[in-house]
């Protein structure tokens, strides 16, 4: 297997209404668990649905294992497993028949597997998965798209609605499954606070582009806050790249992507969360409750 | 066995306080040579990580010498870790200390004072040696 999983180069898509995901170009690593982060309707599941081939983009291109979901599907969608927003399934159907329905729409399906992870699971292959709770739902789901046993696993906003245990089982599920077979998991998400443990890929959609994507580890090693007495930034900005920055009457604070060190002695340097960082480069600015308009979602 | 805890909010990565907390292990005696380390699937089901960061973290202390990894056994506490005193040195070490801290807080200094004290008192030997 290539190293890469997932390659885009600036994919563009286009509804009626206006571009959905515009220039986007990125590299999603082979074995990595990777996330996609942004406010709802920035672009986030319809740039998931370019990567699983559900829908056909505007511009640009998409390759996942090196091939064209769209053009290359036969050989592609057997190696992608996919839970959509809300892990819609049949409410009517027990979850035997749930798996039944998996065996026979998937080239490739292991029953063995899901019956034993949802042994493991406590769960009732005889009851009505409407019976079951929404953290059952979700495992249910997550069991139908691991039996593919897929090389890609995409999750559409996967813990949204589930409450804090049933986000710690659904994600354990997940990285147990990265463990055993190493595959690649892209999930989307609008809550930065829970991933930084789960990823160590992270991609930012704001406004249908991207502005953050890499390792997590060096996006953090790579960003700094500085403060300082009240001054422009324009110093700072002829090296580093200022993300963000205010001013109070008498204080400056710049958080900066920094190009090696800062060495400048008259600001004081901080190391920053994820979760600030994530803040500043979607437009939050602390102390106004205005940040930029995220657009309304696109419905795909 | 060592059981790992995270603290979110403590703005350490999550690798390094999985290094922080195997060090300090290995110098409370809490780990000893040859003791194995919870496989990478056990942390990562122990704590809902990525099974990134716990390899990370392995390495560096492989790195450091603290640790072995055995291909296909696990990884092991290595033999005679540097940094470890004799326990009664430590157990003197601690109770001086506790006899110091008795003495600040009699002084009027609370616990922050306290602490400010201590790693300004700690920190030249840092710097010097980073330098």
């Amino acid at each position: 297997m290539s190293d890469i999983a997932v390659r885009t180069s600036e994919l563009g898509k286009r509804y009626r209404d206006g571009w959905a995901l515009r220039d986007c170009t990125l590299e999603i690593p082979a074995g990595s668990v990777t996330a996609l982060v942004g406010p709802n309707g920035a672009g986030k599941t319809t740039l998931l649905h370019l990567v699983i081939g559900l829908s056909r983009q505007t511009s640009g291109t998409v390759e996942v294992l090196g091939l064209s979901p769209r053009s290359d599907a036969k050989a592609v969608l057997p190696r992608l497993g996919f839970v959509a927003q809300d892990h819609p399934l049949y409410r009517a159907l027990t979850i035997a028949e749930t798996f039944t329905l998996g065996r026979r729409l998937n080239a490739q399906w292991d029953e063995g597997f899901a019956r034993e992870r949802a042994g493991r699971l406590g769960l009732d292959l005889d009851k009505k998965v409407g019976k079951l709770s929404g953290g059952q739902q979700a495992q249910v789901a997550l069991t139908m798209a691991l039996a593919k046993r897929p090389d890609v696993l995409v999750l559409d906003e996967p813990v949204a609605s589930l409450d804090p245990l049933a986000r710690r089982e659904f994600l354990n599920g997940v990285l147990e499954a990265v463990v055993e077979t190493g595959m690649t998991v892209i999930l989307s998400s609008h809550i930065v606070s829970e991933l930084e443990r789960v990823c160590d890929h992270l991609i930012t959609l704001a406004d249908s582009r991207t502005q953050l994507a890499g390792s997590i580890r060096e996006i953090v090693a790579g960003h700094r806050l500085l403060t300082g007495p009240r001054s422009d930034a324009a110093s700072v900005a002829r090296i580093h790249d200022v993300i963000r920055e205010t001013h109070t009457e008498r204080q400056t604070t710049l958080l900066v992507r920094a190009n090696g060190h800062v060495y400048d002695s008259c600001w004081e340097q901080h190391e920053v969360d994820l979760e600030e960082i994530v803040l500043a480069y979607l437009g939050y600015r602390p102390g106004m409750r205005d940040t930029s308009p995220a657009r309304e979602a696109v419905p795909s | 066995m060592i059981e790992f805890h995270l603290d979110a909010r403590s703005g350490v990565p999550a690798y390094l306080q999985l290094v922080q907390q195997v060090r300090q292990a290995i110098r409370l005696g809490i780990l000893r040579d040859g003791d194995q380390l919870p496989t990478v699937k056990e942390v990562v089901a122990m704590l809902t990580i990525n099974p990134n960061t716990v390899l990370h973290a392995y390495r560096q202390l492989d790195l450091e010498g603290l640790v072995e990894g055995r291909r296909g056994v696990g990884t092991f506490v290595a033999a005679g870790p540097p940094t470890s005193p004799p326990v009664d040195d430590l157990k003197a070490l601690r109770s001086s200390l506790e006899r110091w801290v008795a003495r600040a807080r009699a002084a009027g200094l609370d616990d922050e004072g306290i602490r400010a004290l201590f790693a300004e008192a700690v920190r030249p030997e840092t710097e010097s040696r980073v330098a």
